[in-house]
């Protein structure tokens, strides 16, 4: 379970939040809200440890972050604003270095089957500096179907996807909070995810 | 371990494709090892001189050009993200990049040494203990830098600081490589040197991926 107690985030003189609070429990997805510019992409990473807080913690099984920064990372998939795509690799070998320096196993066949179903079958051997900016995403998103951490941390999966494929993002994310696990998101669409969850709006 | 090779042959094959910077630093080293002779002249006592101090100052400056993109390019694309955040401990990866980045710049530096050494006159033995020392010291200078390097990731202008942060910090290692081929040219043997450096390879060792990951945290905030 994570939870995140009465997070402030100060950048400079400006307060981006404050008094921000939610537990995140097994099997439940949390959906974070907020206009450009009102500390979505802090919080999250205030709550994958990366940034401390200003203010507040946030714990992860009941203990807090810095004290379980080891297996809290192995329970843990971050996609962030950058894709950590390497433009020279293609979206096989990305996948395989991704999986390899996290010290995870690495199976070909599923790793083809997963862009296979993000509808980059003909692509897989291709550098990912030819692809667009759309199929580097579905390279990205790939890894969701790879790994099967507890938690996710994702900051906008749905942006610079098409239709489909934000239907299959959506599908994964429904499916791991099915089987147990927590989503913690950013999106400024309306996003309809099966299981339960709420939604968590920050006011800049 | 398995993530440390995979690390060096990530990169390893990274570099394979972007040829370019790579043969950058080589070719500059060449450059500047050729210059020297030719605006000097054929004086065989003064190239001979002076040769340890411009193939190790050469070798520094080389191995420098190379620095900036250590851990820029993993900054810029995110992987530096999902590296801090893998179970893997980030030392470890760090220790792999700084591997990859020898085997890059500091191993082809020392073995184009004594092809330069040529046009400067140098003995067999001198030439013998310059590739030695360049060995032994080349590492420790991808060390430093890297420490410099993640010290100086995501500021601005920090290609500038960096090398103002990195070069008195090659000092020690200019001082006894140089000098250990000096040494040998005038006779003394070049051992006591080369333990030094040794000794300060394995100290750099030691401490520099766990200050480097550190830093990289810090940068990471």
């Amino acid at each position: 379970m994570l939870s995140v107690s009465n997070l402030s985030c100060t950048r400079g003189e400006r307060t981006l939040f404050s008094g921000v609070s939610f537990d995140l429990k097994p099997g439940q997805w949390l959906h974070l809200e907020g206009s450009n510019g009102s500390g979505k992409t802090s919080l999250l990473r205030i709550a994958t440890g990366f940034t401390p807080p200003s203010h507040g913690c946030v714990s992860w099984k009941g203990q807090p972050l810095t004290q379980v920064r080891g297996a809290f990372h192995t329970d843990l998939l971050y996609l962030g604003h950058a894709l950590a795509l390497k433009d020279e690799l293609s979206a096989l070998e990305n996948l395989q270095a991704d999986a390899e320096i996290a010290g995870r196993a690495f199976v070909r066949t599923d790793a083809v089957a997963s862009l296979q179903r993000l509808g980059l079958r003909a692509r897989t051997r291709l550098p990912v500096r030819v692809l667009s900016q759309g199929q580097k995403r579905r390279v990205a998103l790939a890894r969701l179907m790879l790994q099967d951490a507890p938690l996710w941390v994702l900051d906008e999966p749905f942006v610079a996807l098409d239709a489909q494929a934000q239907d299959l993002v959506a599908e994964a994310l429904s499916a791991q909070v099915q089987r147990g696990g927590m989503v913690l998101f950013t999106s400024h669409q309306a996003i309809a995810l099966q299981g339960r969850g709420e939604r968590y709006r920050l006011n800049a | 371990m398995n993530a440390f090779i995979a690390l060096v042959q990530r990169d390893l094959r990274l570099a394979l494709r972007r040829k370019s910077e790579v043969l950058t630093a080589l070719f500059f080293f060449v450059v500047v090892a050729t210059l020297f002779p030719l605006g000097i002249g054929p004086e065989m006592g003064i190239l001979r001189k002076i040769a340890p101090g411009i193939l190790w100052v050469g070798a520094l400056l080389a191995s420098l050009l190379s620095l900036g993109r250590l851990f820029a390019a993993d900054f810029q694309d995110g992987t530096l993200e999902q590296m801090a955040l893998s179970s893997t401990p980030l030392p470890l990866l760090v220790g792999a990049k700084i591997f990859a980045h020898w085997l890059l710049s500091g191993l082809p530096l020392a073995l184009l040494a004594p092809v330069m050494a040529l046009q400067f006159d140098l003995e067999g033995a001198a030439v013998q203990a310059l590739v030695l020392t360049l060995l032994v010291g080349t590492p420790l200078l991808s060390i430093i830098g890297a420490v410099g390097a993640a010290l100086t990731l995501g500021v601005r202008g920090g290609e500038v600081l960096l090398s103002l942060l990195v070069l008195p910090l090659y000092i020690p290692a200019l001082v006894f490589g140089a000098g250990a081929v000096e040494a040998q040219v005038s006779g003394i043997g070049y051992a006591a040197h080369l333990s030094i450096l040794m000794a300060m390879l394995v100290l750099a060792a030691f401490f520099g991926p766990w200050v480097c990951a550190t830093a990289l945290r810090v940068a990471l905030e």
